[in-house]
């Protein structure tokens, strides 16, 4: 036997952040990056990635039910958990809430962001394009609403992926997982910073 | 002399397992070198709280008292620790006494821990060397190796990891770091080692090793020092190649 059920749903809950989520999240932020080249160049980026071949079977299997699968196990390990700061203040201690608090507050932004684009395109509400976003981001609430979404998002993806090596058995001894600890530092970093200048891009047109 | 010095304690006491728990607040007169344990002795040996009204002596449970059996575990002023190593010159006034939350209460700070050596008989932490004849001696163990399994054999089971874990609680059925740590240590032994499959796959499940989440109190709070965090990281690892062996055929059937 390959574990019980509650093994591999744990392992598949882990490995879908990183694969294909994580990959996904960084995609994503890139083509969007595309945004700081101005509208012609984000236009085609998005169009690009609209016209893949039998997009929906990616969008389903690489997006969507990885997504579904990883949220909704993720609120039941997040509510499993109970919180002892108070007497436990390390540091590891509040990367684990906050991971836990950033999978909910990324569960709500992106079930406001898929709704307001993906689904409002496929019902033919909205068109795919700069405008779309840049309708959103001029007003001021869905700016800040966008900035803390983005930045919890690649919080918890950051932070996950130091979770990960653990959960995985790659980073062992302490020395690797601090190394480790430094890594995702900059991987947050980095990640949020293409996040975020795209979203001031949309929002200010600089 | 400190003759007339005194020391303040908070004591929360349930008188039986039922009971709602209570406050009671002690005034102990100060010796030297105290620790937590002979002030508990002195409530004892005078059970009169702070009110100077007449009580039931605190309960609580030793064993050694020197920090090798853990039966004297209890949270001091908000950390879980041994009563018996802690001094009362290094404490906080008052002092607050409470049990361990993380186990069903006998009696005001003794706890049932029956529920880590039921974790310890479920992940085989032992090695099988009984026989109908006599097996010979087993396999050497290199020193190197020796050295860091040793750290791992120092575990008491006080039950202080499971306090510091925040997956350790009433909504989960998470068996905690120390147990995950003991299947470490009979993996790594040479004879021990015959059985490591077996061992593995009992913390295959959602209550084993899985409930981990990487907030890594329980390696700070240890008293014995042991790499808890590097044993859960270490069967990760140990638990993934098993897993890949049992899915896709291993040495094990033909
Ligand atoms: C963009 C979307 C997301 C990405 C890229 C992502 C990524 C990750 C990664 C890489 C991990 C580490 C896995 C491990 O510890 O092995 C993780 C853990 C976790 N995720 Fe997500 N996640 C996303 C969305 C969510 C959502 C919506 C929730 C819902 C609440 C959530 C809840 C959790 C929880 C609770 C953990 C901790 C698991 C643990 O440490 O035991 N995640 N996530
Ligand atoms: S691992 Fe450390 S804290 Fe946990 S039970 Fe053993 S001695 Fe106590
Ligand atoms: S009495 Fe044994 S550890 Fe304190």
């Amino acid at each position: 036997m390959a574990g019980t059920r509650g093994y591999v749903n744990r392992r598949l809950h882990s490995l879908l952040g990183v694969i294909p989520i994580g990959i996904f999240l960084i995609q994503h932020l890139t083509v969007n990056y595309f945004a700081t080249r101005g509208p012609q160049a984000f236009n085609d980026a998005a169009h690009f990635m609209e016209s893949l071949p039998y997009r929906y079977v990616l969008e389903t299997f690489i997006i969507f039910l990885p997504l579904l699968f990883h949220a909704i196990y993720g609120v039941y390990i997040a509510f499993t958990a109970k919180s002892n700061l108070s007497n436990f203040g390390y540091f590891r201690n509040w990367m684990f809430i906050f991971q836990r608090i950033t999978g909910i507050v990324t569960l709500i932004f992106i079930a406001w962001h898929v709704w307001e684009t993906r689904i409002a395109i496929g019902f033919g509400w909205a068109d795919l394009n700069y405008q779309l976003m840049e309708g959103i981001l001029t007003e001021p609430f869905f700016f800040w609403f966008y900035v803390i979404g983005v930045i919890s998002t690649t919080f918890h993806f950051s932070n996950g992926l130091w979770s990960f090596f653990v959960s995985w058995g790659i980073t062992v001894s302490p020395r690797s997982q601090k190394i480790m600890t430094y890594v995702s530092i900059i991987v947050f970093v980095a990640i949020s910073y293409v996040g975020v200048r795209t979203l001031i891009q949309f929002a200010y047109g600089i | 002399m400190s003759e007339n010095k005194m020391i303040t304690m908070i004591i929360k006491r349930q008188d039986d397992p039922d009971q709602s728990p209570y406050e009671e607040k002690f005034e102990i007169p100060y010796r030297e070198n105290m620790n937590v344990i002979s002030a508990l002795m002195e409530i004892r040996r005078n059970p009169v709280n702070a009110d100077g009204q007449a009580t039931t002596p605190v309960y609580w449970d030793m064993g050694c008292l020197e920090e090798v059996c853990g039966a004297c575990s209890m949270v001091i002023n908000g950390t879980p620790r041994q009563s018996c190593t802690a001094l009362v010159d290094q404490l906080e006034q008052p002092i607050r006494l409470e049990p361990m939350s993380t186990f069903p209460i006998n009696r005001d700070l003794a706890v049932d821990r029956s529920r880590m050596f039921d974790s310890l008989k479920k992940v085989k932490a032992w090695i099988p060397i009984d026989g109908t004849y006599d097996l010979g001696p087993g396999p050497r163990m290199a020193e190197s190796k020796r050295q860091w399994a040793y750290e791992l054999s120092k575990c008491m089971t006080c039950g202080v990891c499971l306090e510091a874990c925040p997956n350790v609680n009433s909504k989960s059925d998470f068996i905690g770091p120390a147990p995950l740590s003991q299947v470490r240590l009979f993996n790594s032994h040479p004879t021990g080692e015959m059985n490591k499959s077996e061992r593995l796959q009992t913390i295959m499940d959602g209550e084993g090793l899985m409930g981990c989440g990487n907030a890594q109190n329980c390696v700070q709070s240890c008293p014995k020092g042991i790499p808890l965090t590097t044993s859960i990281a270490a069967l990760n690892r140990d638990t993934a190649v098993e897993s890949f062996k049992s899915f896709f055929g291993s040495d094990k059937q033909v």
